[in-house]
């Protein structure tokens, strides 16, 4: 059975992703690394489904579908403040630190 | 060591280095090549798994649509070769480092827990329900059946995901 290893790597993967988002300040690369921990989280669902169901993989298909509109919506959001702060340097966008 | 779960250290391998290397690439065109090495491991992974469907859906949605959306963006913005490094200094580093090994031992204790046996399928039930049904047919049929009201909303995420990418990226409305 494979559970037990994908479990390990799926948790390694989800770790990398956390790093790299406090990792880093460009805000495109912080949004890779979201992706990555998305994918790390796919990875469990689907070594769950291998001993719980088929109900697992169903909920990447939809893990995927939100994704998909997280990507669009936060890449338009990137570039709309690239058109305002001529940057995408998470130090310089700070307004909201208290 | 068998033969499958030799290749599954083969490709998780490939996919832990890649992870590696994406997040400490200092050009962004470089970290979106890695995370799409990474996502087709996954995508083998997914293969080893008995999720034949959804590694399929992996490379075409994750490593096909969304990372060449992720390269049009780095392309529009022009940030393919940056001069200064985007990554934080020893204490940014530190404090990262403390939080996601932190958070590493926490999901690797979590991870050494099984399912309790008795909710547990017998070994090998989704390849034998892929078997008989057809492997899109056995994520399918409970797509469309159990969970057929989720599978909607989804398209009514998309279409407010679609409108609200084009009221954001647009100029002028």
């Amino acid at each position: 059975m494979l559970l037990g290893p994908s479990l390990f790597v799926s948790a390694l993967l989800f770790t990398l992703g956390v790093a790299g988002v406090l990792l880093r300040r460009n805000a495109i690369v912080i949004f890779m690394c979201v992706e990555l921990m998305l994918n790390a989280v796919n990875l469990t669902f689907v070594a769950l489904a291998q001993s719980l169901g088929v109900a697992g993989q169903i909920f990447v298909f939809f893990v995927m579908a939100v994704a998909a509109a997280e990507a669009a919506v936060g890449l338009a959001i990137i570039l709309a403040i690239y058109r305002h702060r001529r940057t995408v340097n998470i130090d310089n966008i700070n307004l909201l630190k208290g | 060591m068998p033969a499958t779960l030799m290749l599954f250290w083969t490709f998780a391998a490939v996919a832990v280095a890649s992870a590696v290397l994406c997040i400490t690439r200092t050009s962004p065109v470089a970290s979106a090549l890695w995370l799409v090495m990474t996502l087709f491991q996954i995508a083998a992974l997914f293969v080893l798994l008995d999720a034949q469907f959804l590694a399929v859906l992996q490379v075409l949605v994750y490593a096909g649509a969304i990372m060449v959306l992720f390269l049009f963006v780095i392309m529009l913005l022009n940030l393919g070769r940056l001069s200064i490094t985007d990554i934080k200094g020893p204490v940014g580093l530190a404090l990262a480092a403390f939080l996601a090994g932190a958070l590493g031992l926490q999901l690797f204790i979590v991870a050494r827990t099984a399912p309790p046996p008795d909710v547990a399928l017998p070994a090998g039930a989704l390849a034998a329900a892929a078997q008989a049904q057809g492997m899109v047919g056995a994520v399918a049929q409970p797509l469309f059946s159990t969970y057929l009201v989720p599978f909607e909303i989804t398209s009514v995420l998309l279409l407010a995901a679609i409108v609200g990418a084009v009221v954001l990226a647009k100029r002028h409305i």
